[in-house]
């Protein structure tokens, strides 16, 4: 019955498909700011300063980072709601930035977004029926259904009850307005979602039923999720991939397993550290000291060097190419050093790799 | 003549607009359901009855007609002397027809509320030939709800006779405004730019101005009367309104709800009129009444400083202002004052408890249901 609401996809596509889904290339959002009376742009703040990445169908990356490091306005310039400075958004072989406005239309029907706050993210003087059939009725996407029909459908696909449609948003718990937020996105049949934060302002029981309802979601329909969080473990278990951010630098993206447990960059193995485990937790803690720049004011040379333990000379003055191992790729001046001890180092702990550096920092606990 | 005809179309034209818009209203989900809030409370009733009744009194006091003028002696229809044409006479509204009984009840001057004498003694010479200070008995005791002024007219018709005047200011003033707040405000908040700078300045500009003396000059500009004490009373106020829904439109703006639309593919228009609007609807709705209110009680201070609405028109504002030199009389003279008061809080008072129970009624999150 829900079936009729989704195409079906033709055929599963592997994560090296040589068009991707989307391909995002140096891509920069940059925010000005203005002072004065006249409004001069004295600087600006570089949110997401050179992006390059790309996804697959049906694939799953986990951008992860600190608040404000631009993993939201990664997301949101995918969408086409912030204007990107420079750099390619690519979706289905089709140039997103600086396309029009009309033909963008088209295209937003395949790329949606699940927001944090579910909250906000509902109008709350719109009935559920009419806030997750509004997509649908101005594509012409109802496809004769009456719009209580297809907002029956989308509850129930999303485990709400039919009944609910007439119901405002203010009627619904936390998790369940969540749910309408996913159902607003499949509405239009999208390829493509960008889940920021979805179950961050959840409780932790319903995090887990509303993770196990996109994972169920991406499995019938063939979705692909840009999958922003803070929450490794969240991250774990939905992601195939996963993008580390600083300050609006991809520092690090490879497979969940090789990020979560086999981190290369400093940053990374700092962040890993600081997720609790249950149970045994004696090991290191990686604590950073100090707090991210100002990406008004980035460092020169690579972000991360003012907070990294383990700087070097270089790190101050040059940004780190990209060096990848697999599809393993890090932006650190010790791993292009050290290449071949990077490439050993599996061993899961959050130390990382055995290269040759300067003592980090460290805190038992 | 024409005069009349002019009035009648654009009342009748008004009270059609007004039907067809609550018919519309009606029909909608949202307006059906606040009206059964409404109906639940008894204060907004009540209110809505009071407003109804003062609505209802405008109304009657804005269509009318003129009448043949009658020869006194003969009882005949009067008519021109060449052309033997029907003479008319200046034309009465509706309500002064119901009111002819209290219209004709003149008396000679002052006299208190149900009072069966004249407020003031006057010198007489009594059967005894002494000269002595009586009060005279009225033509009409004790019919005077409210007393009669200085020249012997019922204070209460008076009253009666303002509302419209009243209803016209706060009605027409805030039509105007309104519209113009809601789309500078709205369009300077959504779409920012330049738009939004020359709406700023414009602001900055006409609030600068001080509005009495900005009110004053137009009506030296333009002459005093009704139609052009609302228009200068629209341009001065409708800044305030502007500003309150240009700063919720930005905060809208950047809602997840408005940017999941607009990652949805939703028009521009849509996502105004669907998303935006409505949820400033509160303000506008707030804002009106108090606008309402305070612009019948602003005709009141304006027409004190004799820059309000001609002398010829009725209005609260004049009545508060003849009782300026009968509240320095000893004994004073309250009543005229105190009638033109409590029509006005008659007016204000319910327009404020109604608009807030229709806020809370349109509001879904504060539905009872």
């Amino acid at each position: 019955m829900t079936g009729r609401l989704f195409r079906q996809s033709p055929l599963h596509l592997m994560p090296t498909m040589p068009e991707p889904l989307l391909a995002i290339k140096d891509l920069r959002v940059w925010f000005p700011i203005r002072k004065g009376v006249l409004n001069r742009v004295a600087g600006h703040v570089r949110a997401v300063d050179g992006v390059s990445l790309a996804m697959a169908k049906g694939e799953t990356l986990g951008l992860v980072g600190e608040s404000g490091c631009g993993k939201t306005t990664l997301g949101r310039a995918i969408l086409g709601l912030e204007h990107a400075r420079s750099g390619s958004i690519r979706f289905a072989g089709q140039e997103l930035n600086g396309m029009a406005e009309k033909e963008h239309r088209l295209l937003r029907r395949r790329c949606q977004m699940i927001f944090q706050d579910p909250y906000s993210s509902l109008n709350p003087r719109m009935t559920a029926m009419d806030l997750i059939t509004e997509g649908l009725a101005y594509h012409g996407l109802l496809a004769g259904r009456s719009r209580e029909e297809a907002a029956a459908e989308l509850m129930h696909e999303v485990g709400l009850d039919r009944d609910g449609i007439f119901r405002y948003p203010h009627e619904f718990s936390g998790g369940q307005r969540q749910r309408l937020s996913i159902a607003r996105a499949l509405s239009l049949q999208p390829d493509f979602i960008v889940c920021d934060e979805p179950v961050s302002a959840l409780d932790v029981s319903v995090q887990a039923q509303v993770i196990n309802l996109l994972l169920d979601l991406r499995a019938k329909h063939q979705l692909s999720y840009l999958f922003i969080s803070h929450d490794l473990s969240v991250v774990r278990l939905i992601a195939q991939r996963v993008a580390v951010m600083y300050l609006g630098h991809i520092i690090e993206c490879g497979s969940c397993a090789d990020i979560l447990d086999a981190p290369l960059h400093p940053y990374t193995q700092a962040l890993i550290s600081a997720v609790p485990t249950p149970g045994k937790d004696r090991r290191q803690r990686t604590v950073l000291t100090g707090e991210m720049p100002s990406p008004a004011a980035p460092p020169p040379g690579c972000p991360f060097h003012p907070r990294c333990p383990q700087a070097m000379p270089i790190c101050r003055t040059t940004m780190p190419a990209e060096s990848s191992i697999g599809d393993h790729s890090v932006r650190c001046h010790l791993i292009t050093d050290n290449k071949n001890t990077a490439n050993t180092s599996t061993d899961g702990k959050a130390n990382g790799p055995g290269y040759d550096a300067t003592p980090v920092q460290q805190e038992k606990t | 003549m024409h005069y009349w005809l002019l009035q009648n179309s654009i009342t009748i034209a008004l009270l059609l607009v007004l039907a067809a818009s609550a018919w519309q209203l009606s029909r909608r989900e949202t307006w059906r359901i606040a009206a059964r809030e409404i109906r639940h409370n008894r204060l907004a009733l009540a209110s809505f009855a009071i407003l109804a009744l003062y609505g209802g009194i405008a109304v009657l006091d804005s269509v009318g007609w003129r009448r043949p003028v009658i020869n006194p002696e003969t009882g005949d229809v009067a008519r021109h002397t060449q052309t033997g044409a029907v003479v008319y006479d200046q034309g009465a509204s509706a309500l002064d027809a119901l009111l002819k009984p209290i219209r004709g009840m003149r008396e000679k001057t002052y006299s208190a509320p149900f009072s069966d004498r004249q407020f003031s003694a006057v010198t007489d010479i009594g059967p005894d030939g002494r000269a002595q200070r009586v009060r005279p008995p009225l033509n009409h005791p004790r019919r005077h709800l409210m007393g009669t002024d200085r020249v012997g007219m019922d204070v209460f018709y008076q009253g009666l006779k303002s509302i419209r005047t009243g209803m016209i200011i706060g009605l027409l003033t805030t039509l105007l405004a309104v519209p113009f707040a809601i789309l500078f405000g709205v369009c300077a908040g959504y779409f920012g730019g330049w738009l939004d700078d020359a709406a700023q300045y414009l602001c900055a500009v006409l609030s600068s101005i001080p509005t009495v003396l900005f009110i004053a000059a137009f009506m030296i500009i333009f002459g005093q009367g009704l139609p052009q004490l609302c228009l200068a009373m629209g341009i001065a106020s409708w800044t305030g309104l502007y500003r309150l829904l240009r700063g919720e439109t930005l905060r809208l703006r950047d809602a997840d709800f408005v940017q999941a639309a607009t990652a949805t593919g939703v028009p521009v228009w849509r996502i105004l009129s669907r998303h935006i609007v409505p949820n400033l609807l509160h303000i506008v709705l707030i804002t009106t009444v108090l606008r309402f209110s305070s612009e019948v009680l602003a005709e009141a201070a304006l027409t004190y400083l004799g820059i309000g609405v001609g002398a010829d028109t009725m209005s609260w504002g004049s009545m508060i202002n003849d009782a300026r030199t009968e509240l320095t009389r000893d004994p004073v003279i309250w009543w005229k004052l105190t009638t033109a008061f409590a029509f006005m809080i008659g007016l204000v008072l319910p327009a404020n408890i109604f608009a807030d129970a229709v806020r809370d009624a349109l509001d879904p999150r504060l539905r009872t249901q």
